[in-house]
């Protein structure tokens, strides 16, 4: 069973969130990929408006409509603009199909704006992903670290939280969230450089690793490789291609009466 | 000369791909063509492997011997190697040597030597010699950003007619890593391809490929360098359906598999085969074809 974290409908060829949803299936197909985890629009913004915000996730709900046995959607927020934030989560997450909360690098994840999200999140068993890097030159401006990130997950310990790319320079990201037990290491969108998935199995253990691509950008097939081409025991492996983020989205998942 | 092998591991277009990973059983391989899937064997001429150990971490496949069961494990039926010695070492000349023993002594007939050049070096020239004469290398690999010159430098210029006197095949390492995860302070930046049509313009002999080129190089400049010769390798090449994508526009024999292996997981190279829905030919071409035939020119 292979479930994967981190995809989005950019990158990929279509005219349409559901043609580019179809066409990600398609060749997720090739992959043996069951189900992926979609966020954001066909045309991103770092700092999106309310109006991009809410078309951003339109789009998703779109694509996540016309294939609801394979999609998973997660909501895209701008912490910069909370009331409008809070209101996306109602309407694509309490009252709509989406399953989890998607924050990129519009703010700093560490600023108290974040709060009042993961709260309402954390009601509605939505799960939490958050962007980071450890970047050698500069972060994007509102562009979280690990750091960041840590600070956050502590001032809500009772909440799983996702740490979206491990901080992309890996080494330091495993070690920066290893000591949170709530929090869970996503092996998408940076090179497939050989070791990354060994020293989170080591560090972390391989119940908080997690699957994911960030196709269109990547391909499937480089991140995979991250996990087949791991020196792991087999069930570490099942675990991170797809129990771990089943088990993760349980609570959400039966809240709302989703079968699998 | 090298031959293409066709080894008892030597693998069937089915069995091939599938020995990439353990994928599910609702993996299905799929060709465009009408081709017969088992018309014979697929192998791997893997162009972008290097030996030794990254300064940076340590690797799982730094030994020799584990590397070469890996590769063979993959399909692979030949591999050029380059030395990761060559990026900060100065007695290149010694890199080489170990590189051409390392290479007999176990690799075990799988693995080619691409000899190193520095030619910021004094003596580089003997070096290149030395490659030729004393290794039978068929090719030499630069590392223009680690060794500090560019593409439209005189000194690069030399390196291109030399190596077309010598009919070597030459192979330019683009970059060894991500930019935004590099050790701060070997903070190397991607060579610039930018002048690399013009000195080819010089040597339209000469045999060329990019290593790790696709992190940096995208669109009208890879098309443009395709229509000078040059050859790619995938390694770096990323995006959902990336190789098909690729192909689409880039001609068919100037894309070869390149792992980068050991400092990506060969897995990911291999995948990406999987991935993109290629026709008995595309397949064939990439996977060994391209490179048998830039190596056996040499």
């Amino acid at each position: 069973m292979i479930w994967d974290l981190h995809c989005h409908l950019s990158g990929v060829t279509g005219a349409t969130p559901e043609e580019c949803m179809g066409q990600l299936i398609a060749i997720a197909d090739r992959m043996g990929i069951e189900r992926l985890c979609v966020y954001m629009g066909m045309k991103w913004s770092q700092d999106p408006e309310p109006d991009d915000l809410r078309r951003q996730n339109d789009e998703v709900l779109q694509a996540i409509t016309r294939f609801p046995d394979r999609t998973f959607g997660f909501v895209y927020l701008n912490p910069k603009h909370l009331e409008v934030s809070l209101a996306e989560l109602e309407r694509c997450v309490a009252k709509g199909p989406m399953v989890g909360v998607k924050l990129w690098v519009a703010k700093h994840c560490n600023a108290p704006e974040l709060d009042p999200i993961i709260k309402r999140a954390a009601e509605l068993k939505a799960v939490i992903f958050q962007h980071t890097w450890f970047k050698v030159g500069a972060n994007y401006p509102g562009e979280s670290t690990p750091s960041d990130f840590v600070e956050l997950a502590e001032r809500h310990p009772s909440v799983p939280f996702i740490c979206g790319h491990t901080g992309g320079d890996w080494e330091r990201g495993i070690r920066a969230i290893r000591h949170l037990r709530s929090v869970y290491a996503d092996l998408a969108g940076s090179d497939p450089v050989a070791g990354f998935t060994e020293m989170a199995v080591r560090e972390l253990g391989a119940e908080r690793v997690i699957y994911g691509s960030d196709a269109g950008g990547r391909s499937f097939a480089s991140q995979l490789g991250k996990v087949y081409g791991a020196n792991i025991p087999e069930a570490a492996r099942k675990l991170i291609l797809g129990e771990n983020l089943k088990r993760l989205m349980l609570p959400i998942l039966k809240a709302k009466g989703i079968k699998i | 000369m090298i031959s293409p092998e066709t080894s008892r591991l030597a693998l069937s277009r089915r069995s091939f791909i599938k020995t990439a990973a353990t994928v599910t059983a609702a993996t299905i391989i799929q060709t465009t063509s009408s081709e017969s899937a088992d018309a014979g064997p697929i192998t791997i001429i893997d162009t972008n492997v290097s030996l030794g150990q990254w300064p940076f971490r340590h690797e799982n496949l730094a030994d020799t011997s584990a590397l070469v069961a890996k590769l063979r494990q993959q399909g692979a039926t030949q591999a050029w190697v380059g030395s990761l010695d060559a990026l900060l070492h100065k007695d290149i000349s010694a890199v080489n040597v170990r590189l051409a023993e390392e290479c007999k002594q176990t690799g075990g007939g799988l693995l080619t030597p691409v000899g190193a050049l520095n030619p910021m070096l004094p003596g580089w020239e003997e070096d290149l010699r030395r490659c030729v004469e004393v290794h039978q290398m068929p090719g030499i690999r630069l590392h223009p950003n680690y060794h500090g010159y560019k593409l439209g430098d005189a000194i690069f210029e030399r390196v291109l007619q030399l190596a077309e006197e010598r009919n070597l095949l030459v192979q330019i390492s683009v970059i060894m890593e991500d930019e935004r995860t590099i050790h701060p302070l070997v903070n190397v930046p991607a060579t610039d391809t930018a002048p690399l049509s013009n000195a080819l313009a010089k040597f339209p002999k000469v045999r060329l490929q990019l290593l790790n080129a696709f992190r940096t190089l995208r669109g009208l400049p890879v098309l443009s360098l395709a229509a000078h010769g040059v050859s790619f390798e995938i390694a770096m090449l990323e995006g959902v359906n990336g190789v098909a994508n690729l192909l689409e526009k880039l001609p068919a024999d100037r894309l070869c598999f390149g792992s980068h292996a050991p400092l990506f997981y060969f897995e990911s190279a291999k995948l990406k085969l999987q991935e993109s829905l290629l026709s008995e030919l595309q397949m064939r071409a990439l996977s060994s074809n391209n490179a048998f035939r830039l190596i056996s020119r040499a």
